[in-house]
């Protein structure tokens, strides 16, 4: 019979930890191969759109970048999250907790200046977030209840809390869908590039970026996120007040999904809608992973899977093959990704038994 | 409407819709037992019945048999569950990730294999689903008779594999064999017992039966395909695992106390009840949390789930 036998390796030089995601990539695009196929697309053909899609006019390029704003943000969500082993898969639920909260203010606060109303609405829609978060990480900390569990289980409850809201005092007066009102011309993020949609949101995810970066090696919170997901246990004994590092934790990583929930309201859809986001929190998972938890990482993943999800619009519209190509090829990243991961620690041998 | 909440015809039509929504959850919540109880946690879950859901479908309508529609469903659930075991157990990848990686592909697979198939109809396709059974005699007593003993087959055989796991699992060796994987897998290995092979089988069984309950959400509950009709199912299912404290009985207790809330949700929408049926659909949600919120701190996790086993790395 033959068997696998993993074995454990000296650990790689700095450079092979960029290479490793660069390759992971290269597999996923080689892979999605297979499922072109299957829907008997030209190969040639549906590579040339999706990337002719994403990048190949100066309106296209753009659109990558205002795709690219909420994966950013969720992808810096869940791996703030998980760089402290808080399973934070509710990046969906916390972003559409976001939304939510701008929406409200976005309605209600009339009279305030632009200058004003912005912030006062990111703020929000941050701390709207982070309190969405934090509650299975109290729940987690206090109760010992899973925390995977309980941010997919929220997800849910947020959904619903925001159709309740959709199809009751939210909903637009006159309106039949389940849509509110628009948000005011004040709250609105300007655009910053004339003839696209480039928006305030996607310098506000660089500067997340920057500012994640940031908090993980220059400060001592980041340091404590960090030893608390190495092994809690020491952290507690090494002094660490584990219980208030995970919460604070949360609170980040709930924010930041918070803000990709405010920027497709306030850049892109003005109303809110049910299906404000197309997954963009589980997408977070992915380029979390495909990032290696690391901010810079997560810039350049989100940027894939932005050309992916952009491009995958042109290719079927060219090609016939369903857009829910983008989908496959995301998951299937995720996987790669992993087993790529796991070569950084080891060696896979094939062995006889 | 007090009056019409107790009538004998509500509580029929109620503890009918807690049973027909109870079984996709007993069915997953048995499977992951199965699977955590070896000492893997399955999050492929969701995606997987989504599979499931949409493979027994689409095997129904070109087939015209229900049953190879279910079968099908069953040895797709067997198939993403064997890609979980290469990834998990084989390779030992965190169970986290490669779990949600395998719902990711899946839900993405599920709408692509759809869409592909059968494009973007303005009305979407339907097959003739499964009927309800009436049980000669039970199904005669009054109210439980029309509503637990006139159930589809499939809600059957979900009830029949309660007794069946939780006696494989207590009561035969191979059931001793994967508790022992999923506690000990060192004593396991030491004992001669391949732990690998051992998670594997549990994981392709599980699997198995987690696809047999999205089958039933498109062959019994529902007659097409719609891509949320998982809607957080198979998530629900792990909460009932923790819930039932990884026993097959209590985990279906649990899958039926869900059903019955979903069910009422059904059934108190159906009334033209003046109240937002997402406050309905919310509360089951909310109820298995505040369920979990009860058990989480005297809950006995399978002592190994989560770790991969490495011979090599007793330590670990």
């Amino acid at each position: 019979m033959i068997g696998l036998k993993i074995i454990k390796r000296k650990p790689l030089p700095r450079w092979a930890k960029i290479i490793i995601p660069l390759c992971a990539i290269l597999a996923t695009l080689i892979l999605s191969a297979i499922p072109i196929l299957i829907a008997r697309g030209n190969l040639w053909k549906s590579y040339y759109y999706l990337f002719y899609g994403a990048l190949g006019t100066r309106y296209n390029l753009l659109e990558t970048f205002v795709k690219a704003s909420p994966l950013i943000f969720t992808g810096l969500a869940v791996a703030f999250a998980f760089r402290a082993k808080f399973w934070n898969i509710g990046a969906e639920g916390q972003l559409l907790a976001g939304a939510l909260m701008a929406t409200w203010v976005g309605i209600n606060f009339t009279g305030i200046p632009k200058f004003f109303l912005l912030p006062i609405v990111i703020i929000s829609g941050f701390i709207a977030g982070g309190i969405w978060a934090s509650i299975p990480a109290i729940l987690k900390t206090k109760l010992k209840v899973d925390d995977v569990v309980s941010t997919l289980l929220l997800n849910y409850v947020m959904i619903h809390i925001m159709g309740t809201l959709l199809f009751g005092p939210l909903q637009q007066p006159g309106s039949s869908w389940p849509r509110s009102s628009g948000i005011l011309e004040a709250a609105r993020y300007p655009m910053l590039l004339a003839r696209s949609r480039f928006h305030l949101g996607i310098p506000l995810a660089f500067l997340a970026v920057l500012i994640i970066w940031f908090i993980n090696n220059k400060t001592i919170f980041g340091y404590q996120s960090k030893a608390v997901g190495v092994n809690i246990k020491a952290a507690h004994f090494g002094g660490i007040n584990t219980t208030s590092v995970i919460l604070k934790t949360a609170l980040i990583s709930g924010g930041l999904a918070g803000l990709a929930g405010v920027g497709e309201l306030c850049a892109i859809h003005y109303h809110l809608l049910m299906d404000i986001s197309p997954g963009y929190g589980y997408s977070g998972i992915v380029i979390a992973m495909l990032g290696n938890l690391h901010p810079i990482g997560v810039l350049f993943a989100s940027f894939f899977f932005s050309i992916v999800l952009v491009g995958a619009h042109t290719m079927s519209r060219m090609t016939g093959v369903p857009t829910y190509i983008a989908e496959v090829i995301q998951g299937m990243a995720l996987i790669i990704m992993l087993i790529f991961l796991l070569l950084t620690e080891y060696k896979i041998r094939v062995v006889r038994k | 409407m007090i009056s019409e909440i107790f009538s004998i015809t509500f509580i029929t039509g109620l503890i009918g819709a807690t049973m027909r929504m109870a079984t996709p959850i007993i069915f997953a919540t048995l499977g992951e037992i199965l699977t955590e109880r070896s000492g893997v946690l399955n999050l492929g879950i969701e995606g997987t019945m989504l599979m499931g859901a949409m493979t027994g479908f689409l095997i129904t309508l070109n087939s015209g048999s229900l049953l190879t529609g279910v079968i099908a469903a069953a040895l797709v659930g067997m198939i993403l569950s064997l890609l979980m075991a290469f990834l998990s157990v084989y390779l030992g990848l965190s169970q986290h990730v490669s779990g949600l990686g395998i719902t990711l592909f899946s839900t993405g697979l599920a709408m692509f294999i759809y869409r592909l198939h059968f494009g973007s109809p303005i009305v979407p396709p339907t097959v003739e689903p499964f009927k309800q059974v009436a049980i000669p005699f039970l199904s005669k007593i009054p109210v439980l008779g029309p509503s637990l003993f006139t159930q589809y087959g499939l809600t059957y055989l979900s009830w029949l594999l309660i007794p069946v796991i939780s006696v494989i699992l207590y009561r035969t060796k191979l059931g001793l064999k994967i508790r022992t994987v999923g506690e000990n897998p060192f004593a396991a290995d030491t004992a001669g017992v391949n732990v690998n092979l051992t998670r594997t089988l549990s994981l392709a069984a599980g699997g198995a039966l987690i696809g047999i309950g999205g089958a039933f959400l498109t062959l019994a509950h529902q007659n097409m395909f719609l891509i949320d009709v998982i809607g957080g199912r198979g998530w629900v299912s792990i909460a009932m695992v923790i819930f039932g404290n990884w026993d097959p009985l209590k985990g279906a207790i649990g899958a039926v106390i869900f059903g019955f809330l979903d069910g009422l949700q059904l059934r108190l929408q159906g009334l033209g009840i003046q109240v937002p049926f997402h406050v309905f659909l919310m509360i089951p949600y909310i109820i298995t949390i505040i369920a979990l919120v009860g058990v989480s701190r005297k809950a006995t996790v399978p002592e190994s789930l989560l770790k991969p086993y490495r011979r090599e790395e007793k330590s670990g």
